[in-house]
């Protein structure tokens, strides 16, 4: 087991090295000079030189990319062309919110997805398992921004129950950051709510027709026992691994929920830095997301061998 | 009384092209610690009889109707929540797969163990001691490492031995045995025939052993009930019914298994087989369900439905041909 954690995490270093390059390339692949692209328009001669001459694009490409990884090994992601901050500092500064806007939002879509998955397999071909599937395919085509403008149309400005928008620090109370946290959470949640309810109830109505199910009845095992317990845990590893993948679906919708409900975190700060074309932060912060994807790919694989013992490392 | 009675039970399943009558009025009764066979091949509807008596039968697509008395309490007419308690205490069972009725991701100790913490209230820790106990009962060597493994670090003869732990420990009346020797090998088939025989007698319960496999009859049972399309067409204790079975589908299955120290050569020897199949159980059929395939059938047969008739001692037999006590025809 130890020895497959070491190993999967050096198999890591060419993924991210992959990553690297693609990342670091995006800078070029834009469309003519880098360093005038990066100036913008109303810039100057003597501008667009300082700013060739920051970047490095005097030298030959293969030694930049090396000088690039090299400080990024030593934790240096580079300064902010726009802000003149190192993008380090301006990462840790936006972490916070989107952390616990992903956390929040994991949380409540598991909790409501799973059991709405489950009881919709129990009850298949019933009018609960038509609602639940209704929610799912709801869930699926309607976009975050919709969902996260009509939920704070009516829960904060018509009924006043949550804030509009913003953000409030861990620091400063737990009611007061969940209460800003909800409303995101929950926009941010329904693609991945509706992901996980479905592979919930597909993979629980197949798991209810084994024969160990059938041995659970004849022993007399109550109903929500069957369910959560003898077949859920058999179900686990679809789940888990839709629900890792659905992380990824969570970053990506974070940038616009983030707008949305104008929280200052990784997502707007992306947006900001691609509007600015402010490459050291977008490289960074791709780089960030990548790094954090690649990282739960590896705990979800390590979790498969807690729901089911056959799966051993 | 007998322990278990179950009176004209029907097994109805809606499906879309018509009703499927799987077990169509069958009475008998399981006296306590005896060994009742339920016999017939696939399909005659012994497998649903099993499941029914547990009310395992998923309802719909499946009716459950008539009664299934244990000590004179009808079962079916118990809450779901009342079923539960009898179920893996009173009446437990064990069934034909091994390899899949365990669930894969529990240990076998609290597989065991759940059935004790349900129904007899242990801790955690009593129930586990006393799954220790179950599986040196079952005969599984090292109880103790084992019982903190999962089902597929067992072997399919042990995990059967497991099974038959789980179904025991709560001291049952009743053990249903639906094929429980079927999926194994030959020499493991013959270790848990003996088990069980072993356990029985130690535990006191009843088996209703259901199965297509007269050589397993033989071993083990006192009692059989022959089931032909979903209704018992004889019923007899082992001697008599082997000596002399009454209908001619019991002949024909006798006829189709071969027999110790005959010839395997020659014309005379050859196995019998019963040409046909086992007619669907969707249509009523008018005479009697065998007439299809029986070498004697008449015109009275193709037209009228023999009953149940008592044809000697303790041996009833539903045809119209089936000689009486004594006079035995060719």
């Amino acid at each position: 087991m130890f020895a497959y954690v070491v190993r999967r995490v050096l198999a890591t270093i060419p993924v991210m090295a992959v990553v690297a390059l693609f990342v670091f390339s995006l800078l070029y692949i834009a469309p003519g000079d880098p360093a005038a692209v990066i100036a913008g328009d109303q810039a100057t001669p003597q501008d667009v030189e300082r700013i060739r001459e920051s970047l490095g694009l005097d030298r030959p490409y293969l030694v930049r990319f090396s000088a690039w990884v090299w400080d990024i090994l030593r934790g240096d992601l580079g300064v902010s062309i726009f802000t003149n901050l190192p993008v380090s500092t301006m990462i840790a500064q936006r972490i916070e919110p989107t952390l616990s806007l992903m956390i929040v939002t994991l949380i409540l879509a598991i909790s409501i997805a799973v059991p709405m998955g489950v009881v919709a397999a129990w009850k298949q071909g019933t009018l609960i398992d038509r609602a639940v599937m209704a929610f799912a395919v709801l869930g699926f085509s309607v976009p975050v921004f919709v969902v996260g403008y009509l939920l704070a149309y009516y829960f904060a400005l018509e009924w006043d129950l949550l804030p509009v928008q913003g953000y409030t620090p861990f620091s400063e109370g737990f009611w007061p950051w969940l209460e800003n946290l909800i409303l995101p959470a929950i926009a941010l949640g329904s693609v991945y709510i509706a992901l996980i309810a479905r592979i919930t109830r597909a993979t629980m109505l197949e798991v209810l027709q084994q024969d160990y199910i059938r041995t659970a009845r004849a022993k007399g095992v109550g109903q929500r026992a069957i369910l959560f317990l003898h077949a859920l845990k058999n179900a686990a590893v679809p789940i888990v691994t839709v629900i890792g993948i659905g992380i990824a679906l969570l970053i990506g919708g974070a940038v616009v929920t983030e707008s949305v409900f104008a929280i200052p975190g990784l997502g707007r700060l992306t947006v900001d830095a691609i509007l600015r074309r402010d490459y050291p932060v977008i490289q960074g912060v791709v780089l960030l997301f990548s790094f954090v994807y690649v990282l739960v790919n590896l705990a979800i694989d390590l979790l498969y061998t807690l729901f089911d013992p056959r799966i051993r490392y | 009384m007998a322990l278990l009675e179950i009176d004209q039970l029907q097994v109805h399943f809606r499906t879309p092209d018509g009703i499927n009558r799987a077990v169509d009025g069958v009475s008998f009764h399981v006296e306590a610690g005896e060994t009742l066979a339920i016999v017939g091949e696939s399909g005659c509807g012994k497998s649903v009889t099993a499941m029914s008596m547990l009310r395992l039968i998923p309802e719909p697509p499946g009716k459950i109707a008539g009664a299934i008395r244990l000590n004179g309490k009808n079962l079916l007419e118990l809450s779901d929540r009342e079923m539960r308690q009898i179920r893996g205490n009173d009446i437990s069972m064990i069934f034909q797969e091994p390899m899949t009725s365990l669930n894969p991701v529990l240990t076998v100790g609290r597989q065991i163990g759940e059935t004790l913490r349900l129904h007899q209230g242990m801790s955690k820790a009593q129930a586990e001691a006393k799954a220790v106990e179950m599986l040196t009962l079952v005969g599984i060597p090292e109880p103790g490492r084992r019982v903190r493994e999962y089902p597929h670090q067992l072997s399919g003869g042990m995990r059967q031995r497991v099974m038959i732990a789980i179904a025991l420990a709560c001291n049952p009346k009743l053990l249903i045995a639906d094929e429980p020797t079927t999926a194994l090998d030959v020499t493991i088939q013959a270790q848990i025939l003996e088990l069980m025989r072993d356990l029985k007698h130690r535990v006191g319960a009843a088996i209703v052993l259901i199965t297509h496999d007269l050589g397993v009859v033989a071993e083990v049972a006192e009692r059989v009930v022959v089931m032909y399309a979903g209704k018992k067409v004889e019923e007899a204790a082992i001697g008599p019914l082997f000596r002399n079975p009454r209908h001619p589908y019991t002949q024909g299955l006798l006829g189709s298994m071969p027999k110790l120290g005959s010839s395997l050569h020659g014309d005379e020897t050859r196995l019998a087989e019963i040409p046909g199949l086992v007619p669907s159980l969707k249509q009523k059929i008018p005479g009697c369900v065998f007439a299809s395939r029986c070498p004697h059938a008449t015109d009275l047969c193709r037209s009228v439905a023999p009953a149940l008739e008592l044809k000697a001692p303790n041996h009833v037999a539903a045809c119209h041909y089936a000689p009486r006590e004594g006079a035995m025809a060719a």
